[in-house]
């Protein structure tokens, strides 16, 4: 990717924040100066702010609004976007899910604009909404328009949990390229998780994971 | 079966759909608003009914009315939401009209917090709403058995004629897992069907009235007398539970829902560690499995009681187990999920002692 700034939208569920977490952890081990804003207004639970431990470890700057585990119920904005552009290499904008959790994009779209940016569209053949190539199109449709941002790419995040199998992420393929040629975009890469060891693949770390196996 | 990626909370909401629910009511709040959201899109093109109500208050009455006709009907929400719904609760059970409510345990009293809470189990297994009523009340445990306890809820309220309530957590409404849903077409009773439903008769029969006022008492202490026939045979047939390395164990852990799958890993290493522990998860909270749990204890020294919250299903407990066996305590609560190693420290601390 070229633009100093990387937009992850999808629906709920798609694994986006997981996405988010290995692309700054990426571009920081390449000796970048990274931030990751948690732009996501809408989820409670599992969010790029539980990983503080994670960015700290690694040197990057994570800017997350006032909103779960604060005092404030409703959530609050309050990030210069410009600042954080000049001030780093890298900028990774995890964004809450659908059009609902896109809505808090649109604020930033000018700012975005004049710099230049990627915006990712995540997409998980095994959630609800997302499971025909129409159907994830449609959604895509939405989340541009609340943003007035337009997705540059695709990223294919099938899986279905812990229980993924290699069969489960390949057979995914050729819903991710059909989603990629209706929206007229490339295919950026297929995400798969580590262990699974899938050829062609972009290997993932799975940050976002239940707390029970600890 | 195609399996999909779920949260449980879009679980309960599309298998609500497939069990034949046509209309929900309800009115956001965190952390279950996942359900109306899901919903709001699948119920038009089922041919149901969405309706987000001005109020929680004004939702659960329109359960009310809706019950009263014999559709198969749900609400949602979350602890503070499900205290507001208390009073129409109490008035669908005082009509003996059967529905579907769901609460997504968060941290309380008052607005509380909004992370995963059990401080709701007094509420729903003793006192959701004024007199003398219960609920039937389902504790799962995954995604996928959240998705399987919303036909049994519908079916039993249906045969009850009664409220069921499901109680879930933040952590079980907002987590994702692997769900599969049967295709094979679940059957139940049109509203036609119900003997007792205010759904239009053409003048075939006298009219049904849905109702919880009785002034004559003695006319009131009938029904509630006839009602609790009913419960007794609900506490005769229903009540359910799963044990976990039970058989041998020494210390039995009891937990429900998401507390349960946290104890699971705990008993795991436990038994790693030469540690003869078990797991008792009542599924049924009301009635609560008396028989089976005793069972299950029959030859334990210790038991556990872990929840999330100050204790609250210890009580249960205790009585089913008659006060004849040593019972601890170990409870997170505000929002505090406990971990497994914390879980395990209380086990090797008891084991010590005795």
């Amino acid at each position: 990717m070229n633009e100093k700034a990387i937009v992850i939208t999808g629906h709920y569920g798609s694994g986006k924040t997981n996405i988010a977490v290995n692309l700054a952890v990426e571009y920081a081990a390449a000796g970048e100066k990274v931030c990751i804003i948690d732009l996501d207004i809408v989820n409670p639970y599992f969010r790029t702010a539980d990983f503080g431990d994670v960015f700290k470890d690694k040197g990057i700057y994570l800017v997350a609004p006032q909103y779960a585990n604060t005092n404030l119920d409703i959530p609050s904005l309050g990030l210069d976007m410009g600042a954080l552009l000049h001030g780093h290499d890298r900028v990774i904008v995890d964004v809450g899910g659908d059009d609902a959790g896109a809505i808090a994009l649109g604020q930033y779209a000018t700012i975005l604009k004049n710099f230049g940016y990627d915006m990712l569209y995540v997409v998980n053949s095994f959630r609800y909404l997302t499971g025909t190539p129409e159907e994830t199109l449609e959604l895509l449709r939405d989340i541009e328009l609340v943003s007035s941002l337009k997705a540059t790419a695709v990223v294919n995040n099938s899986n279905i949990g812990a229980d993924t199998t290699p069969q489960d992420v390949q057979g995914s393929l050729e819903y991710a390229k059909a989603v990629a040629d209706l929206a007229g975009i490339p295919l950026l890469f297929t995400a798969a998780k580590r262990e699974l060891d899938i050829p062609d693949t972009k290997p993932v770390d799975m940050y976002v994971r239940p707390y029970w196996l600890e | 079966m195609e399996r999909k990626l779920m949260k449980g909370n879009e679980a309960l909401a599309e298998a609500a759909i497939r069990a034949g629910c046509k209309c929900f009511f309800g009115y956001p709040i965190t952390p279950q608003t996942e359900i109306s959201a899901y919903l709001s899109k699948r119920m038009p093109k089922v041919g149901g009914v969405f309706l987000q109500a001005e109020s929680e208050v004004s939702a659960i009455n329109m359960v009310y009315g809706c019950a009263s006709s014999g559709i198969r009907c749900m609400t949602s929400s979350s602890s503070p939401g499900i205290s507001l719904k208390s009073e129409g609760v109490s008035y669908i059970a005082g009509a003996d009209l059967p529905c579907v409510i769901i609460n997504v345990m968060r941290g309380g009293p008052g607005l509380g917090g909004i992370q995963p809470s059990q401080a709701d189990y007094w509420q729903a297994t003793k006192a959701l709403g004024h007199g003398d009523f219960q609920l039937l009340v389902f504790a799962p445990s995954s995604v996928q058995e959240m998705a399987d306890t919303v036909t049994k809820a519908f079916d039993l309220a249906d045969t009850y004629r009664m409220p069921a309530l499901i109680l879930a957590d933040g952590l079980l409404g907002q987590m994702m897992e692997p769900v599969a849903f049967d295709d094979a077409e679940i059957k139940f009773k049109d509203a036609s069907d119900k003997p007792w439903a205010s759904c239009g008769h053409e003048n075939k029969r006298t009219h049904n009235i849905a109702n919880s006022l009785y002034l004559k008492p003695d006319e009131l202490e009938a029904r509630i007398v006839e009602r609790f026939k009913r419960y007794d045979e609900i506490k005769a047939k229903h009540t359910e539970a799963e044990c976990y390395k039970t058989d041998d164990a020494e210390l039995i852990i009891t937990a429900y829902g998401s507390v349960a799958r946290i104890a699971k890993a705990a008993v795991d290493a436990a038994r790693a560690q030469g540690l003869k522990v078990g797991l008792f998860r009542p599924i049924t909270l009301w009635p609560f499995p008396e028989k089976e749990i005793k069972a299950a204890c029959e030859n334990a020294k210790n038991v556990l009681c872990v929840e999330m919250s100050m204790g609250q299903m210890i009580e249960d407990v205790k009585l089913a187990l008659e006060c004849k066996k040593n019972v601890e305590f170990f409870g997170r609560t505000g929002g505090i999920v406990p971990k497994p190693a914390e879980i395990l420290e209380q086990i090797k601390a008891i084991m010590e002692r005795s």
